[in-house]
């Protein structure tokens, strides 16, 4: 063998190597130039598409809810906060068959049949990339077990977000109203893009009025999250930004003195600062806990608000439209001296009734006996029915329905909140536009002591009564009186809307008229004349007992005989300090009876709450 | 001439070269790589650094079998070839009645504690074969001699491929016809085998296992399939061109750091090279590559004897084929086979025969100027 290799010629062999070589570096460099020039392919001509593909795959956008703006009282007490709160979250595009999912986690957290049927109709409408609450309000213990467990749920995280809280629970609720989980519905009216993450929406009072301002706008994280679907970190934030914080005119510590005097009666206070409009408190009652409604209130518990026969849904000092009965007495006074009807100083006789000549029907005075001779001031004083008969049939409904509409009733007043009532001031074309009709010389005469037509909100009686105290100055009543963007700016006060005032032809009725409420409290036989005792200011008021339903003409009103929803409402309207007015009070207790008796010590505690306010020796 | 010799070999750097019989160009590019690896390796395992020191200790095991390798004179090689290789082919046998399963295939042999892999080794010892048998026939061979080598370097690699491991099947083969080409096989030759195996493609087809065939099936469409065959190339593709041109830097790779790649600290290692040192970085690694296999054939070209040459131009072949397998595979260019990037995929084994392939070629150079001399 080794000869053989003796024979080869070293020199050929050596260059058929040497060409072979040559040959295999060619090779190396053209498999060389196709892997580069795939590598160029992939890194430069792709490079666009393959970056896009990394950033998809490692890069998760999620949009960030912004922090709701809080509501304060006016002394900066939380009407609503933001509480710390978790919520399970599905990014279904991670988390595989979500049925098979929902049956492990079950296994653990509970879900009820509705927070199920939600999230099943949620997840069908966004994109499966997106995240998804589940359940809101994790309890400790589930946080805890789901901490173990995490790993087993891809696409399934704990998110620490917010979720609205009521801490005065039930004592603002027909202010604030409540926020609750968006509906299809609110995901249509909403912008699209500022609401993405957001859950919860205001549905009613205030929350919804500012709805706007308090919800803040979206905000965005980028996460880097790892083959496995698990966010490993956030790459970049784009804070969200809270929502307006408002300061409301209420001020709790009254809100509350005039929920608790009303208690467990059905019935409405508002009380209204004259000089400037703001509602220092604004309660109808019943109530109900407004936290209920925030994650979605039981539908056990609904029915019992719904069908409860006292209505706590209802909003009475908003929307409830009573007769008002004699509080009215002041303006339709107003309106015959006015209209040169009246000389306040001339006396009038007051018999027990009232009867149009010609007619039989017979007006009665409340009081059996009758007045005797009065004038405007003891007519206020005493409430005398058949002296504002006298003068309402004496002018007609044209000079009162004036009269009565420049006091802001019949209309809505814009304070800043849902829905308002319009309430009812009627006039001979009102009543042909609506019921065809003449207009009747007897419903002047009722309309003079507040029944008939006549239709007033809680809230109008107290503008009402704060117009009054200001000589005819009026303030558009509202609840927001500053607002606040961040922490650092602090609160920017509003300016009060000043409203047209009312001016008279003559000055000094202003005074006749309220010297007669002043007497109503303060005068010998005036008709709340009890809660004049023992108080540290000056009150002017006048009483009101709505009549709820017809009394036959030969038949007495006797309160015991009557079933108690028919019984009259009880009213009362106040202003104090009579010099300085700083605050008016409407009160309305339904079917509560006699305003004087009933109404107006409730009165007289929201205005003790209000001005004694942090008198530390109490009256 | 003479002076530049001396100025050079002055340098002590030169003098522990020669003194250890390295050739000292090869030598500093394989170690400037294998470090380059680790670091590679230490972004693709997440910043491990005990998988790092657990490399790095294969590495010096490693290069002490290049140090051994280099100082036996290629003669002595020479003579071993024939009973390595006969212990090879029984070793293959052996590994199929009695080897150890892993991941469905039957590759290793267990010796009590150690476990070795001889498909692994006769990357080396097929070659050495060869290149031996060829060294003993005239230059170009004749087509009976072409015969007979065939046949030598079939026999092992359809033991391989019965393991079933197609990767090491292929580079022994390739490693054995690179020989049989260095050697001289006549172009018409090779033209009519090139036109008979594309005649016996449909063939092979049929005896690929089903898994090799979905592989080249997904090689050709990964797209079909994303979230299963062709996850591993759509991601590698993904981490490769979202490099773009300077990459998104050491440890910053986002497809490798949050387990996007699949086997990131082995065969696809070049991925999250690539992803973390763009197109620039490709370009360098592969220059890198290039000149250590021109280095290699260099050397062949410089030995004495043909055995040396064949062998030396073999191993060179056969470490660019390596590298060109595993770049064309995790750049969609061929299906995967499971062939690690040489010196930068973690892993014992194929670290060692490679270090002893080059241990190989410094003993060619070395013993060659001795000859010269």
């Amino acid at each position: 063998m080794a000869r053989r290799i003796a024979i080869g010629d070293q020199r050929l062999e050596s260059e058929v190597f040497n060409r072979r070589a040559v040959a295999a570096v060619i090779l190396v460099f053209i498999a060389c130039s196709i892997l580069l020039f795939q590598l160029y392919g992939l890194q430069v001509t792709q490079y666009a598409h393959y970056q896009t593909r990394s950033d998809d795959n490692h890069m998760q956008l999620q949009s960030v809810a912004p922090m709701r703006g809080l509501i304060l009282d006016r002394d900066g007490v939380l009407l609503a906060d933001n509480q710390p709160s978790y919520r399970l979250v599905v990014t279904p595009s991670r988390a595989g068959n979500i049925d098979a999912l929902l049956g492990r986690l079950s296994e653990f957290i509970e879900f009820d049949d509705r927070e199920l049927r939600r999230f099943n109709r949620v997840i069908l409408g966004r994109q499966s990339f997106q995240q998804t609450p589940l359940k809101f309000n994790l309890s400790n213990q589930e946080l805890a077990l789901f901490a173990v467990k995490q790993h087993q749920f891809p696409g399934v995280e704990v998110l620490a977000t917010s979720t609205r809280y009521y801490p005065q629970h039930e004592y603002f609720t027909h202010t604030l109203g409540y926020v609750g989980r968006m509906n299809r519905a609110d995901q249509q009216r909403m912008d699209a893009k500022n609401y993405r993450a957001t859950t919860h929406i205001g549905k009613l009072g205030l929350e919804k009025y500012y709805e706007d301002i308090l919800h803040g706008e979206v905000g965005y994280q980028h996460d880097e999250i790892n083959a496995q679907g698990r966010r490993q970190r956030v790459l970049r934030t784009e804070q969200a930004k809270s929502g307006v914080d408002l300061k409301l005119s209420l001020v709790t510590e009254v809100q509350k003195v005039a929920t608790n005097a009303l208690g467990s009666r059905r019935g409405a206070i508002v009380a209204i600062d004259p000089n400037n409009g703001d509602v220092l408190a604004f309660v109808s009652m019943p109530s109900f806990d407004p936290n209920l409604f925030v994650n979605g209130i039981s539908q056990k518990a609904y029915s019992e608000l719904r069908l409860n026969s006292d209505q706590p849904l209802f909003n009475r000092a908003l929307i409830g439209q009573y007769p008002p009965g004699s509080t009215v007495k002041p303006v339709i006074a107003l309106a015959a001296l006015e209209s040169n009807q009246i000389n306040a100083e001339n006396t009038i006789f007051a018999g027990p009734y009232f009867q149009i000549p010609k007619q039989s029907r017979r007006y009665r005075d409340w009081k059996k006996g009758g007045h005797g001779r009065v004038d405007l001031k003891l007519a206020l004083a005493q409430s005398c029915d058949v002296y504002f008969y006298k003068l309402g049939f004496a002018m007609g409904i044209k000079p009162m329905h004036d009269m009565l509409t420049r006091f802001n009733l019949g209309d809505k007043l814009g304070l800043d909140t849902m829905g308002e009532a319009r309430g009812l001031v009627p006039s001979a074309a009102w009543k042909k536009r609506i019921h065809d009709e003449a207009w009747y010389p007897g419903e002047s005469v009722i309309t003079s002591i507040g029944q008939g037509y006549l239709l007033a909100t809680p809230l109008q009686l107290a503008q009402m009564t704060a117009r009054l105290a200001m000589n005819g100055l009026g303030y558009k009543p509202r609840f927001v009186i500053a607002q606040r963007k961040t922490k650092e700016d602090g609160f920017v006060p509003l300016e009060p809307t000043v409203l047209p005032s009312i001016d008279l032809k003559q000055q000094e009725h202003w005074q006749q008229v309220l010297s007669g409420m002043r007497a109503v409290v303060n005068g010998r036989t005036g008709t709340a004349r009890n809660i004049s005792r023992g108080a540290r200011y000056d009150i002017a008021g006048k009483s009101g007992t709505a009549q709820v339903i017809g009394i036959a003409q030969n038949a007495e009103y006797e309160e015991a005989d009557i079933a108690q929803h028919l019984r009259d409402h009880a009213l009362f309207i106040a202003y104090a300090p009579v010099d300085q007015p700083k605050i008016a009070v409407a009160v309305i207790v339904e079917n509560g009876g006699s305003g004087s008796r009933v109404a107006a010590p409730i009165a007289r505690k929201v205005m003790d709450a209000y001005l004694l306010k942090g008198m530390t020796d109490g009256p | 001439m003479a002076h530049n010799v001396n100025s050079l070999t002055a340098r002590p750097i030169w003098l522990i070269y020669q003194f250890f019989k390295l050739d000292g160009l090869l030598f500093t590019a394989l170690v400037l790589l294998s470090l380059s690896g680790l670091m590679v390796l230490y972004s693709a395992s997440g910043g491990d650094i005990a998988l790092v020191q657990r490399q790095a200790l294969r590495l010096a095991v490693g290069f002490i079998g290049l140090l051994v390798m280099a100082q036996i004179p290629i003669d002595k090689l020479r003579a071993w070839s024939i009973v390595l290789y006969v212990v090879g082919l029984v070793l293959l046998f052996l590994v199929l009645v009695a080897g150890d399963s892993a991941k469905g295939a039957q590759r290793w042999l267990s010796f009590g504690v150690i476990r070795f892999q001889p498909s692994e080794v006769m990357k080396i010892w097929v070659p050495m074969m060869m290149a031996f048998y060829f060294s003993t026939r005239l230059i170009p061979p004749k087509l009976k001699d072409v015969v007979i080598g065939f046949v030598l370097l079939a026999t092992p690699a359809v033991l391989i491929l019965k393991q079933p491991d197609l990767g090491t099947a292929i580079l022994v083969t390739s490693s054995g016809l690179f020989v049989i080409f260095l050697a001289g096989l006549r172009t018409r030759v090779i033209m009519s085998l090139i036109a008979i195996g594309i005649a016996a493609a449909p063939i092979i087809w049929f005896k690929l296992h089903d898994y090799q065939r979905t592989r080249i099936l997904t090689l050709l469409n990964p797209e079909s399939d994303p979230l299963n065959a062709g996850y591993h190339i759509i991601q590698s593709k993904i981490a490769i061109g979202s490099g773009g041109i300077y990459g998104k830097g050491w440890l910053n790779g986002t497809q490798s750091r949050l387990d996007f790649i699949p086997e990131r600290s082995t065969d696809f290692i070049f991925s999250v090279f690539t992803e973390e040192f763009g197109f620039l970085g490709a370009v360098v690694l592969i220059l890198a590559y290039l000149f250590i296999v021109m280095r290699g054939l260099v050397i062949a070209a410089n030995a004495q004897s043909n055995y040396a040459k064949l062998l030396g131009g073999a191993i060179s072949l056969s470490f660019f084929s390596y590298v060109f397998v595993n770049i064309g595979m995790v750049t969609g260019l061929l299906p995967v086979v499971g062939v690690p990037l040489p010196l930068i995929s973690y892993g014992g084994t194929s670290m060692v025969t490679l270090l002893t392939m080059f241990g190989i070629l410094m003993s060619i150079h070395s013993h060659k100027k001795l000859l010269g001399n």
